[in-house]
């Protein structure tokens, strides 16, 4: 038995790992260790990840690139390939995945189980929607090879499934085209929510990213940076080199608290608006700011942090957002990396995807116990009424109440589930 | 752009294929020895999507044929000198069964041991004439002294040191390079029922960076990670009436 956290780091319950090392033996793996739950990076911040005192089947050891298609843009690979290696592979020859989370140390079956998102969703959508095949593996034995226009139920329910209808063991995705490495990117501080709707809905047309930071400890005004960006046509002058920090040890209390808050918002907003305008950036800093600081999640010290990210559907948003927004600060609890961004009118491709269209705002808050508790219940109770539903890859204490009102397809999904496969969440939320 | 020509024995192998993937955008050739055909295939379509311009063939041998080995390489250096032969093969005996089970003890010491030699003499002998390439060999930080809880796998992993170090003192001044690795534990397929044992295993990734580096530079024997050459120092050195008090 190992101790395994996911990324919030909350908790480190046992878990016995039993790595998947070849696909062509998948099968007996399978067979051994149910009931067990698929698991790359752990980089979901809740327990849907996690499957405590069971199996885990890590996937990282299925890293092989299978075919890739230079001239029209499709990859197929295993599914415990990393984003990372993906983009280093086909960005130098003018490709790109047309969709990426904030991370790109996900691997590619986490990205499909979870549905991620991007900042371009109002362009591109989900990831899910740019998998043309995937193969599940049942714990059963049964291999279920799907896609658009095949088996579309099960694809379906796998896209956004959560890993519980069998492990994707393969899958194909199509790319699209860059000119560059490079983007284009305008920030433009803000100073209300009206201001930020305005400037969303007005860059959708021009601007194929768009993403906003948002100060939610300044009690005056709603004050934020609204970043909007596209793929630059031509590669300017300057150079690009990455170099990773590391957190190398966990700190004794959380380095994001009530006194580091206000100083930490008001600095970044100020050193954004004093920066403001167009510049051109690479994209590995624009896509994955954090994965510049490895173990970036140790600073919330030794017990860990809550994500919650919701989103509002738009006839609601105005009002549900800034009641979000006011009862967060108003708690003193506070968020640093909070973020607030539209989605687009691009239906998903899963049954239990998050993104819908709408307004999204993600908040973090460092693990504080009841109180931190207690103002998501309430964050809860705004969200219900908005009609708008969490995203589980970022959750771990939502109730089955809320997560079945979110999400009206559960009970479609239901029949799909593999017997042999459950995680903390899925006890959490759909009751085994 | 080099051209280069690459043999790789046990190529499924964690460590192999890790260097491999550094490898192949810089190949026009690539010879994959293994004697898992349908793994071989796998690892070969990866290389082929990272370096389309690589010309990849797998090939499967019998590990302890030492005639069916000298032809293979013999086949394979008649196209073109090597450049690069990396000998990753290699598997981690339960140490306690083996013991018992002396069927397994012997299997342990021919694919970990004699195997490996079979390999370097067959690639010595048709890379000597070319007069340049590199011989890369895996070996084991577990070959540097015997311990009760793997000397099974130490003892055939040293006959690759001793054999190794031979040939560097024949091939000196031929222009063949020969590089004995020594990992210490690496997360691998061999090695993943370790996790969680407490035992900390080095990503393969950093693995085959140094080793990739090693080869370039043209290194005798590494260490990697590069702290294992002083904690096998110290191992190798321990007084055996310490040394046999101590539970490894």
């Amino acid at each position: 038995m190992v101790t395994i956290s996911s990324w919030g780091r909350l908790e480190q319950p046992e878990h016995e790992l039993r790595p998947l090392q070849h696909r062509s033996s998948l099968a007996s793996t399978l067979r051994d260790g149910a009931p067990g739950l698929p698991f790359g990076m752990g980089r979901s911040y809740g327990d849907v990840c996690l499957n405590p005192e069971g199996t885990l089947w890590t996937t990282r050891s299925l890293d092989n690139f299978i075919r890739f298609d230079q001239a029209n843009g499709i990859i197929e690979c295993e599914a415990g390939v990393l984003l990372k290696d993906i983009q280093e592979l086909i960005v130098p020859l003018g490709w790109m995945l047309p969709v990426t989370p904030g991370t790109q140390f996900v691997t590619v079956g986490g990205a499909i189980a979870n549905d991620v998102h991007g900042k371009n969703h109002h362009e591109y959508g989900s990831f899910g929607n740019h998998v043309e095949r995937l193969l599940l593996c049942r714990t059963d034995g049964e291999e279920i090879e799907c896609g658009p226009g095949m088996h579309d139920d099960w694809y379906a329910a796998t896209v956004g499934g959560m890993g519980l209808t069998g492990v994707i063991s393969r899958a194909t995705i199509s790319l699209r085209r860059i000119e560059t490495p490079w983007m284009t990117v305008e920030s433009i501080p803000f100073y209300s929510l009206e201001e930020f709707y305005k400037l969303a809905d007005r860059s959708e047309s021009d601007w194929e990213y768009t993403v906003s930071w948002i100060d939610c400890v300044a009690k005056n005004d709603r004050r934020g940076i609204f970043f909007r960006a596209n793929h630059s046509l031509a590669i300017p002058t300057q150079d690009y080199s990455t170099s990773r920090r590391n957190l190398v040890f966990t700190p004794p209390i959380s380095l994001v608290n009530r006194l580091s808050l206000k100083p930490f918002n008001w600095a970044y907003f100020h050193s954004h608006r004093l920066r403001s305008g167009e510049k051109e950036m690479h994209y590995q800093p624009f896509f994955y700011p954090l994965d510049q600081i490895q173990n970036w999640n140790r600073m919330y010290g030794p017990r860990g942090f809550y994500q919650y990210q919701c989103v509002i559907p738009t006839e609601n948003r105005e009002a549900a957002i800034a009641a979000l927004l006011d009862e967060t600060t108003n708690s003193n609890s506070g968020s640093f990396l909070a973020v607030l961004k539209t989605f687009g009118e691009k239906p998903s491709s899963g049954l239990l995807s998050f993104p819908q269209a709408g307004a999204t705002l993600a908040l973090d808050f460092p693990n504080r116990g009841k109180a931190t508790l207690d103002l998501m219940q309430r964050l809860d109770v705004i969200v219900g009424q908005a009609g708008g539903r969490l995203y589980a890859a970022k959750d771990a204490r939502m109730t089955a109440g809320l997560y079945a009102a979110g999400y009206p397809n559960l009970d479609q999904f239901q029949p799909f589930r593999d017997p042999g496969i459950s995680s903390a969440l899925s006890r959490r939320l759909l009751g085994s | 752009m080099e051209q280069l020509r690459i043999i790789i024995i046990g190529a499924t192998s964690s460590i192999a294929k890790h260097c491999a993937r550094h490898w192949v955008c810089k190949a026009s050739n690539m010879l994959l020895v293994g004697r898992d055909e349908e793994r071989l295939a796998i690892t070969a379509e990866d290389l082929r999507a990272r370096g389309p311009q690589a010309d990849i063939r797998t090939i499967t041998v019998d590990f302890l044929d030492g005639d069916g080995i000298d032809s293979l390489v013999a086949n394979y250096s008649s196209d073109g000198a090597i450049d690069i032969a990396l000998v990753a093969h290699g598997h981690l005996p339960d140490q306690v069964a083996a013991q018992s089970t002396l069927t397994d003890c012997k299997n342990a010491l021919m694919v970990n041991g004699v195997s490996p030699a079979i390999f370097m003499e067959a690639l010595s002998k048709h890379m000597e004439p070319a007069g340049k390439g590199s011989l890369a060999i895996i070996g084991s930080v577990a070959g540097d002294r015997g311990r009760k809880s793997n000397y099974i796998y130490g003892s055939s992993k040293s006959l690759v040191d001793r054999y190794a170090q031979g040939l560097q003192h024949r091939l000196a001044g031929s222009g063949v390079h020969v590089c004995l690795i020594k990992p210490g534990p690496t997360l691998t397929a061999m090695t993943s029922h370790l996790l969680g044992t407490g035992m900390k295993l080095a990503p393969v990734e950093d693995v085959a960076i140094s080793i990739v580096r090693a080869i370039e530079e043209r290194k005798a024997v590494i260490y990697t990670p590069g702290k294992w050459r002083l904690i096998m120092l110290i191992i190798k050195h321990l007084p055996r009436f310490i040394f046999n008090k101590l539970d490894i």
